[in-house]
């Protein structure tokens, strides 16, 4: 397990030091950090010293790594919109995103598993079909027009939630949770759902068809064969074995969650990374945007490898290299 | 017979299927006794399977039982609710598979299946019915039961796997047991050894047993009587003696005939000419007309049924075919 644990990390480190590559080369390239940070008296000397000063002159290597060093300890540098410590703007926004992502996710689990489990079980009835249908148009349907048609039912007609912003937010430390409030609770029902919607789909879908193969194999027969009752059959016996690629597909999503979040962000005036992000590409804010491309790369990064080692959890078939060796005699 | 434990009466085995019905087991009679071994052997696709899944009421719909009776211990068993049949099973008719590398569920431990059917069917306490788990396991060969309790199937190898299936299967000391092909998966150098633990295991507690296996020397070496299905009929069924020596019926003439050694597998041996047919096309008359040496007219055009001991054949019936 240890092996495997270094495996898998050194694995991601290179993986970010490559992205980091990326994030460091766009930073640097494309346009001139000094033109962009100084006004337009700046004296020829001025700008020769700030460029001194950021260290513009030194070897690519040195630079790539004094970027990597920095960003290691969270410093991306300053905004060159307003000036501000660029980690301070994301974490700013940071909490809204996660809490957005994370409500989400809960909710594509708590609504999808059961759905694909009932799907596959009763597959024949008129039910399932309905949900069935129901799941491709969840999956054809694009994430904005969700949260509109959302908007329009919830806030314009019935005027049960609100359609923007979150609501009011406490803080806890640096971080400002909307879920300990009642109106940033509700704000929060609408964007999640609209983000989950295609997430529901998929997780149900997948866990239907998974269900539909273990359903048929000899373990779920001779559990039965042993008395097991249906129900425990299918939620635990079953379920548990069609739990892992739903871990690695939720898992996996979540990284895709934080780039749709962009879209249901701006849909819902929702005040987090992805809001800031677009606004940062409007006027060109490289800092803030190399430090978002690294921190939703290192996000997909580090899902991987939980789902990595999730995986050689649930499995006890990953976990050892004794299987081989015990199975082989007797 | 008194002690009658399985009971099987006219048991017919449908598949509606679009183009039409399929029987899969047709008009099947058969009774085993307590502590009695009976092999059932047959091609495959003879339904063989569908027999012992009928019994357990375990039919893949759209399969069902058309007609017919199951009786357990004087008990109707066909016609009890899901619900009701899930204190049947394993309970009172403990089942083994075919493949035990794929009968047990990979993400439980073997000792948590163990436990999990001992307390299903028993009032056992966690601890009490690991102990009962642990008596189990070194009951059916296992060593050093106190650390495999907590291995994981994939630590066991195949033998070992079986060994603990047929634990399960015995958990709640059933009256009878349907061992499907229960050595069929395994290496030919432990075959012998499973199938002696199967049958010391249920001569000692009384269990009925249904074997079924391709193997005919298995069936001469365990069985007490043996039942030949063929095309989802009976072809045959009586002693195990009688029918190895004498056989009345011409197909198991010719299985005997195409097994010099009685150890070879059916499958590798052609010695009967032809193929089982497609549950589709059986034939009219006996389904084994097509393919019998002896056929005559009246084969082709009526059913040979037999009711009991004694071979579905009109040359054993009546003594002609014409
Ligand atoms: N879902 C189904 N629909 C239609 N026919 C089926 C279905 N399942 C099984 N059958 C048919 O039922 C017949 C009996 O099958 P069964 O599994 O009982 O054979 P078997 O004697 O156990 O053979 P084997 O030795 O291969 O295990 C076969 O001809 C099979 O094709
Ligand atoms: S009934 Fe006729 S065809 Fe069938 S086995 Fe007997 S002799 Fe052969
Ligand atoms: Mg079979």
């Amino acid at each position: 397990m240890l092996a495997f644990l270094i495996k898998r990390f050194a694995n991601a480190a290179f993986v970010m030091l490559a992205v980091a590559l990326l994030a460091f080369t766009i930073f640097r390239f494309f346009g001139d950090p000094v033109e962009m940070m100084v006004n337009e008296q700046a004296t020829q000397e001025d700008r020769a010293e700030l460029r001194e000063r950021l260290g513009l002159n030194d070897g690519f290597v040195t630079q790539y790594t004094r970027f990597v060093t920095n960003a290691v300890q969270g410093d991306f540098g300053i905004s060159y919109r307003n000036q501000q410590d660029v980690m301070v703007l994301i974490g700013e926004r940071f909490p809204a995103t996660f809490e957005l992502v994370l409500v989400a996710t809960i909710l594509s689990l708590v609504i999808g598993i059961p759905l694909g489990v009932i799907t596959a079980v009763h597959r024949e009835s008129r039910m399932a079909n309905a949900l069935q249908l129901g799941s491709i148009v969840g999956v054809s349907l694009p994430s904005f027009v969700v949260g509109i048609m959302l908007i329009l039912a919830f806030s314009v007609s019935l005027g049960w939630l609100p359609a923007f912003g979150r609501g009011e937010t406490v803080d806890i430390g640096w971080w400002s949770t909307g879920l300990l409030t009642s109106s940033g609770r509700a704000a929060l029902v609408l964007p999640a759902l609209s983000l989950s919607t295609f997430q529901i789909t998929l997780v149900m879908r997948l866990v239907r068809a998974e269900m539909l193969e273990t359903l048929r194999t000899d373990y779920v027969k001779f559990a039965r064969a042993r008395g097991v009752p249906a129900g425990r059959v299918h939620w635990v016996h079953a379920l548990r074995n069609c739990l892992m690629p739903v871990i690695t597909l939720t898992g996996m999503q979540i990284g895709n969650l934080i780039a749709f979040a962009l879209v249901t962000e701006t849909v819902f005036q929702w005040p987090g990374m992805g809001l800031l992000f677009i606004q940062a590409v409007t006027f060109v804010d490289i800092p803030v945007m190399a430090a978002y491309l690294m921190l939703v790369s290192f996000i997909f990064v580090a899902l991987n490898t939980i789902v990595d080692v999730t995986y050689a959890w649930v499995d006890p078939r990953l976990r050892d290299d004794t299987a081989k060796a015990g199975g082989a005699n007797g | 017979m008194t002690d009658t434990v399985l009971d099987v009466r006219n048991l017919r085995v449908e598949f509606p299927t679009r183009r039409g019905v399929l029987t899969a087991v047709d008009d099947i009679s058969l009774t085993i006794g307590k502590g009695e071994i009976l092999g059932v052997v047959g091609e495959s696709g003879a339904g063989k399977s569908m027999t012992g899944m009928a019994i357990l009421g375990l039919l893949e719909p759209p399969g069902r039982i058309a007609s017919g009776e199951i009786r357990l211990s004087g008990d109707r068993i066909d016609t009890l609710t899901e619900h009701q049949m899930q204190s049947v099973r394993g309970r009172r008719i403990g089942a083994i598979f075919q493949d035990p590398l794929t009968s047990l569920n990979p993400l439980f431990k073997v000792g948590d299946q163990l436990v999990e059917t001992i307390r299903l069917h028993s009032t056992l306490t966690r601890t009490q019915a690991r102990t009962r788990a642990l008596d189990l396991m070194r009951e059916v060969g296992i060593p050093a039961v106190e650390e495999r309790i907590d291995n994981y199937p994939h630590q066991f190898s195949g033998g070992m796997r079986q060994r603990i299936v047929i634990a399960l299967a015995l958990c709640a000391e059933p009256e009878l047991i349907i061992a499907d092909e229960p050595t069929t998966a395994l290496d030919v150098s432990i075959q012998a050894q499973i199938t002696a633990l199967l049958k010391r295991l249920c001569r000692d507690r009384g269990t009925a047993v249904m074997l079924v296996t391709h193997d005919m020397g298995v069936i001469a070496e365990t069985a007490d009587r043996v039942a030949v299905m063929y095309a989802g009929r009976l072809a045959e069924l009586g002693n195990v003696e009688d029918v190895v020596r004498r056989p009345q019926h011409p197909y198991t003439a010719g299985l005997m005939g195409s097994i010099p050694s009685l150890r070879k597998d059916m499958h590798e041996l052609q010695m009967i000419p032809g193929s089982m047919p497609r549950l589709g096309a059986i034939p009219s008359g006996c389904a084994f007309n097509p393919r019998c040496p002896q056929a005559g007219p009246k084969c082709r055009r009526d059913i040979p049924r037999s009711d009991g001991p004694g071979a579905a054949c009109w040359l054993a019936l009546t003594g002609e075919t014409a």
